[in-house]
């Protein structure tokens, strides 16, 4: 049974099939042209047909076919055609997918390619955004575009409320938010930070140095000293009334609400730049900026304080027969020009410095805050079951905020629940070690 | 008469089992063998790991089934499962039976045409469904909002709200599936004889009498037909929730199938999804236990 269904794979595997198209593509064109697949997600995939026009005048003898798979059904699709042996040669994938795949052992080893490259380096990149890439000292993927998050506040209410510049420590912030709360009144907030996002705490977390995981990432460490001075700064946001106790489900208008002034500061990411010069009404383009998130506090080289390193890589599979051709479009992606066209059309953030040189993006000073924040990047944890652990971490300080359970006992349940998800990955790395003496 | 049991000569043996091979050969092979398989998966725990390297899976025996059973997650879901058939099925059985009566009247024209109607959702595909019915539901620019503001109720948020979105999906999924029972109703009507109605009346029966004495009672086998069909594919209800929710808001629409789905496929802990799987069907065994058990006793 076992051994038909392996036939019948290997018959019908995408690989042959390539090639029998292949073959019929040389019967009519007469030329050989090399098919490589590249699945792209939601928007990115769609916008990513733009560019290979150009792709396709430098290397006519390399087709790209695109495939756009939405983003709510690509972590399955990857994972099944993984399984089914029916993955493309080259994929955008979100980096925090990438320690899964490592594990799974179904991406190349990018090192030795970057060593050859031309236009790829680890020192054209933003390190903080290179180093989500490196799983285990291996090189899974190249950083395409960059997504973090940064302060959106209203220029007019800050100035109104007697600030002068957005916060750079989390004790300017905090008297800086007291300020706009007593001057918004009641039914008015001083920040919006949704509830049922993990993002919040954990870049607090990260910006006190919280490791969140063991270091091995073998168990919860959400008790540390850092974590938990984190969880308290952010629970007491909502619990001294500065921040509403909502979840983004109940935030019916985001932008009509910001409009309204129901509250001043919001941290979120690049998408909301487009967002937001779309939706605001045109009298109050010129009333709101961005900044660079504050720090824990000023030790001389904290301020900016750190941000989330989130964002999508191209990897390779190793199940792919066409890594050369493959290697090339990830090349032509990262090339400077081809970045910004890139957030020309989609907004992303280029992951490569020498990118941000061009004036669309040095003549923009909403975007110039990204650039500073993306100096300071840090990544979470490493593991596949980061995104399983990230929802816990909301689902857990919700009631904190809400004031039925102490952040202690918040703390308390996460770091045996997290502590639980990672009964597995314990077993493996004990197996593991055990194996290696 | 009486069949007498007799061993077959060992020729009409060989023949049987070659006529019979082929549907056992499927059976087998696509039906005993997964469902096997399944439950050997829900007893292990087999994930991420295991496929990157198959050593690293391990019989865990009843770890998977202990686990859901103090995860606040599955609970949710089945609670949410529960509620969806408790309520979805009776209001399907409802409105079906009562547009099977409508399309069955005497005095109703168009039959046909009321027919395919009902029956048109059952065949539309869900996912263009899903899209009107995201538009319907809008919390601003949508139908049911509007008709509500013009009644002088507030708006509601009904996929966004955790409170009403569960609603939203039941009344979605009974308008999608009620055709389908109001045809199999149709047919029971149908085979009650007239005369019976005509005995009725003329012994001075009102509408409601012969629904009770004569429609009813002999409509009772199609019922439990129905109420079986349904109750099984509400405890199933998968495609609903998943494109138009996802589960959310809150896990308030997650159901037992979309977190045995999730488990499995998006976190790829095929033991845990394989012991929601063991669950899921030894809800339903017990539910349609207790139906047949509740129908029968009606029926005495």
């Amino acid at each position: 049974m076992a051994r038909w269904r392996g036939t019948l794979r290997r018959a019908v595997s995408p690989g042959v099939l390539a090639v029998l198209l292949a073959a019929a593509a040389c019967g009519r064109g007469g030329s050989a042209r090399e098919v490589v697949r590249f699945w792209g997600l939601g928007r990115e995939g769609e916008v990513v047909k733009e560019l290979l026009p150009a792709f396709r005048e430098r290397y006519p003898g390399i087709h790209v076919e695109v495939q756009q798979i939405p983003w709510t059904a690509a972590h399955e699709k990857l994972l099944t055609a993984f399984v089914g042996g029916s993955l493309p040669d080259v994929a955008q994938i979100g980096n925090t997918w990438l320690p899964e795949f490592h594990t799974l052992g179904a991406l190349e080893d990018l090192g030795p390619r970057v060593a050859q490259s031309s236009v790829i380096a680890a020192g054209r990149y933003f390190p903080g955004i290179w180093d989500t890439n490196l799983v285990d000292g291996v090189l899974c993927g190249v950083p395409w575009y960059v997504d973090t998050r940064v302060l959106f506040y209203r220029t007019d209410l800050l100035a109104a409320a007697g600030v002068a510049a957005p916060p750079r420590t989390w004790a300017e912030w905090h008297d800086d938010l007291r300020r706009l709360k007593a001057r918004a009144g009641p039914g008015r907030w001083a920040i919006l930070l949704p509830t049922d996002e993990w993002a919040q705490p954990v870049i607090l977390g990260l910006q006190k140095r919280a490791t969140l995981l063991t270091a091995d990432g073998g168990d919860a460490a959400f008790r540390s000293t850092a974590f938990r001075e984190a969880a308290t700064f952010y629970v007491d946001l909502f619990r001294e009334g500065l921040a509403p106790a909502v979840a983004n489900t109940q935030i019916a208008n985001l932008y009509q609400q910001f409009a309204a002034g129901d509250f001043a500061m919001y941290i979120t990411g690049p998408w909301n730049l487009g967002e937001f010069r779309r939706r605001l009404p045109a009298s109050l383009q010129g009333a709101w900026a961005t900044a660079p998130l504050p720090a824990a506090e000023d030790d001389g080289n904290g301020v900016p304080g750190v941000s989330l390193a989130g964002g999508s890589s191209l990897a390779l599979f190793r199940a792919s027969k066409r890594g050369d051709a493959a290697w090339k479009l990830i090349e032509f992606l990262s090339e400077p020009a081809q970045q910004v066209r890139f957030y020309a059309l989609a907004g992303d953030l280029p992951a490569r410095r020498d990118a941000w040189n061009d004036p669309l993006l040095s003549g923009d000073p909403a975007a110039r805050a990204f650039e500073e924040q993306l100096g300071h990047l840090a990544a979470t944890p490493r593991i596949p079951e980061w995104e399983q652990i990230a929802q816990k971490i909301a689902e857990h300080l919700e009631p904190a905020i809400r004031g039925v359970v102490t952040v202690d006992a918040a703390l308390g349940t996460l770091d045996k629940d997290v502590s639980l998800l990672l009964t597995k990955r314990r077993w493996v790395l004990a197996r593991e070690a055990a194996h290696a003496r | 008469m009486r069949v007498e049991a007799r061993r077959g000569t060992p020729a009409e043996t060989r023949a049987a089992l070659f006529f019979l091979a082929p549907g056992l050969f499927v059976i087998v092979v696509f039906f005993l063998l997964p469902i096997a398989a399944s439950f050997f998966l829900s007893v292990t725990d087999f994930d991420l790991y295991a496929l990157a390297d198959p050593s690293n899976a391990r019989v865990t025996g009843l770890a998977n089934y202990r686990a859901l059973l103090s995860d606040p997650v599955f609970l949710t879901a089945l609670k949410n499962t529960l509620v969806f058939v408790l309520l979805g099925s009776p209001l399907t059985v409802g409105v079906a039976l009562s547009a099977a009566l409508l399309v069955n009247a005497r005095l109703a024209r168009a039959k046909g045409f009321f027919r395919t109607t009902f029956f048109a959702p059952v065949v539309t595909t869900l996912v263009a469904v899903a899209v009107v019915f995201r538009y319907v539901y809008h919390p601003r620019f949508g139908l049911l909002n509007r008709g509500l503001t013009l009644i002088g109720l507030p708006a509601v948020d009904w996929l966004g709200d955790p409170r009403f979105a569960l609603l939203a999906i039941v009344l979605l999924a009974i308008w999608k599936n009620f055709g389908f029972s109001t045809i199999l109703f149709v047919a029971g009507l149908q085979g009650i004889p007239e005369s019976f109605y005509e005995a009725a009346r003329l012994d001075g029966a009102g509408w409601w009498q012969q629904f009770r004495r004569i429609t009813l009672p002999l409509l009772a086998p199609t019922m439990l037909l129905v109420g079986l069909t349904r109750t099984i594919d509400y405890f199933q209800l998968f495609a609903e929730p998943y494109v138009m929710t996802g589960g959310g808001p809150l896990n308030a629409t997650l159901t037992m199938a979309l977190l045995m789905y999730k488990e499995g496929f998006r976190f790829w802990n095929m033991g845990r999804g394989a012991a929601i799987a063991f669950v899921l069907f030894g809800v339903i065994l017990v539910a349609t236990l207790i139906q047949f058990r509740l129908q029968k006793g009606g029926e005495a």
